[in-house]
């Protein structure tokens, strides 16, 4: 489904600020495999997902989803393919317009003739449906701008806005990060109901290690613009975080007198 | 009588004006300052396809103007990256020249002898014929834009206003919406320019100075009066803020000493004032909050 060979990304490229955000990276994903992303601050998650979206064009390297060479295409069309949720429950709405609009924008985005009115009575009670699954009242609310909502409710919105077009693939970055345990894990079950019905390839970037071992099929490990470890099938479910944050501990230490090796020897030679 | 009806056909042929102006202002939050040059355009190919002989294609030869006029800003904004103000000022400041060419070098044109639209209508007095045109003229646009903010394409470009960066994530060109928005705020706004021409039998270019802070009153008054709710009120607003200033400025140059030049100075006031009170409430509410009142 997902493929990505060998990207680069530098910041700065040439300042004293240069930084290597991506470093050679290379990820696979089959069709409807639920990977979850660990990594330290600024270990580059975001930055992956801007790449897969187009937030930026790469240094080197190729990005492909479904068989469609991403590498140059602008932002908005891959936006066709790809759903998207942010940690920052604004990011992924209109305040000021109401619920059934923000949905209908995403609903209509590639099908609707320009000048149709929007959103029309199908939609309306489509979007009904789907807001009562949830279990959250947003239903009787179709009519509120999308601003009175509390985070919760907005990351909600945001996640059906994502789906209601079955996308390619659905890249959460932190979404719950910003909302009340209770609300946290509502929002995720929420998720991972929508990820199971749509049998969706998806990507969760989360620091939380416990639900990334037991959410999804796969884990991955990123530091430094690369991925560290990649973990699935028996070795994933025998794995604690006690010895995740081991491992990871290992490897970055490994990685660090690695690097201190090479140093010296530069400077011996 | 003759003070409100010459308010009331002027607030509306200048509520047009306001109609424009709150697309960009409002829909795509970005004061744009090609306004008093678009209207200014409208002005001039109005009364310079009036003075050919054809009063009534010289209204959409100044939209289409007007139109043209937006999409440069918008291009420049979007494709170029410009800052949004300065993009409307190039492009305004460009379209000084143009105007002039177009009425020939002259910084003003007469049409008095010659037949406008206000003189078409048979069996209609001069008066009944401007009251006629000027409300269907406003009606009619304030119609059609409401209608066409319910469609898809008009959700979207009140989308990009609102926040942008989902609208890219919605797969929708963002760049594309906000031309398009441009060309439209900026064709309805020379539309007021062609009939204002036309409906005082001149083109004076010097009228265009400070249009957009007498624009922009009108969208900060009518709100007050009507609220800021939804896009089909805020443009009904704009109308009806339009009305209202120009019978204030009727009632102002009739009753008051002050000179008529004095009259932008107090558009200007209104505005600076309007724009600044929310940072006066959260002032005042600070203070009070300070001062420990329970009630702040
Ligand atoms: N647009 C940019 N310009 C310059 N540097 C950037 C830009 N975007 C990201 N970076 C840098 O790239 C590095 C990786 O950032 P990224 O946002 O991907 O981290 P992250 O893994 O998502 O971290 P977090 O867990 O804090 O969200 C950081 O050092 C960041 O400062
Ligand atoms: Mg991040």
């Amino acid at each position: 489904m997902l493929e990505i060979k060998n990207a680069v990304k530098v910041f700065e490229r040439g300042t004293m600020m240069e930084h290597t955000a991506l470093d050679h990276l290379s990820l696979h994903l089959d069709d409807g495999e639920f990977v979850t992303i660990l990594g330290s601050n600024g270990a580059g998650k975001s930055t992956l997902f801007n790449a897969i979206c187009g937030s930026f064009y790469l240094d080197e390297g190729t990005v492909s989803l479904g068989g469609i060479n991403l590498t140059l295409m602008p932002e908005h069309r891959r936006a066709r393919h790809i759903g998207r949720v942010f940690q920052d429950p604004m990011r992924g709405t209109a305040p000021n317009m109401t619920i059934e609009e923000n949905l209908s924008l995403a609903h209509s985005r590639s099908t609707a003739s320009p000048l149709s009115f929007a959103p029309t009575r199908r939609e309306k009670a489509l979007f009904r449906d789907r807001l009562a699954e949830f279990g959250m009242q947003l239903e009787d609310r179709m009519k509120t701008k999308v601003g009175l909502l509390s985070g919760g409710q907005r990351q909600v919105v945001t996640l059906l806005m994502c789906t209601i077009v079955t996308p390619r693939l659905l890249l959460l970055d932190e979404h719950t990060a910003a909302l009340d345990p209770g609300t946290a894990a509502k929002v995720m079950e929420i998720t991972q109901k929508i990820v199971a019905e749509s049998h969706l390839t998806t990507m969760m970037i989360t620091h939380n290690m416990s639900a990334a071992l037991t959410t999804g099929t796969r884990t991955l490990m990123m530091d430094s613009g690369r991925i560290l470890f990649d973990l699935s099938g028996e070795q994933r479910a025998g794995m604690t975080t006690e010895a995740l944050l081991e491992m990871y501990s290992t490897t970055t230490h490994e990685k660090l007198d690695n690097d201190r090796m090479l140093f010296e020897k530069a400077h011996q030679g | 009588m003759k003070l409100i009806i010459g308010s009331l056909q002027l607030g509306l042929l200048y509520g047009i004006l306001a109609l424009g102006i709150y697309i960009s202002f409002r829909i795509l939050s970005v004061p744009d300052l090609t306004t008093e040059g678009s209207f200014a355009f409208g002005l001039s190919v109005s009364a310079a396809v009036t003075a050919m002989g054809h009063p009534i294609l010289a209204i959409p030869a100044a939209m289409l103007a007007g139109a043209l006029a937006g999409g440069i800003t918008g291009i420049l904004q979007t494709t170029f990256m410009v800052h949004p103000i300065l993009a409307g000022i190039i492009t305004m400041s460009g379209l000084y020249s143009v105007n002039l060419f177009i009425m020939g070098g002259a910084s003003n044109l007469s049409l008095v002898r010659i037949d406008t639209i206000f003189k078409l209508i048979p069996g209609l007095s001069k008066q009944d014929t401007q009251t006629v045109l000027s409300i269907v003229a406003c009606l009619l646009a304030l119609v059609l834009l409401i209608l066409f903010f319910r469609t898809h394409i008009g959700m979207c470009i009140r989308a990009v206003g609102d926040n942008d960066e989902m609208v890219r994530a919605s797969s929708i060109n963002v760049d594309a919406c906000k031309v398009l928005a441009f060309c439209l705020s900026n064709a309805v706004i020379a539309l007021s320019g062609a009939l204002i021409a036309q409906y005082q039998g001149y083109a004076d270019i010097s009228s265009s100075s400070g249009i957009l802070v007498i624009g922009l009153a009108s969208v900060i008054i009518g709100e007050a009066v009507l609220g800021r709710r939804s896009v089909t009120i805020g443009f009904i607003s704009s109308v009806v803020g339009s009305l209202i200033y120009r019978i204030i400025i009727a009632l102002a140059t009739k009753y008051s000493p002050l000179p008529a030049y004095m009259l932008k100075l107090l558009s200007a006031i209104i505005v600076g004032f309007a724009l600044s009170l929310p940072a006066i409430r959260l002032r005042a509410s600070i203070r009070r909050q300070k001062r420990g009142n329970p009630n702040a």
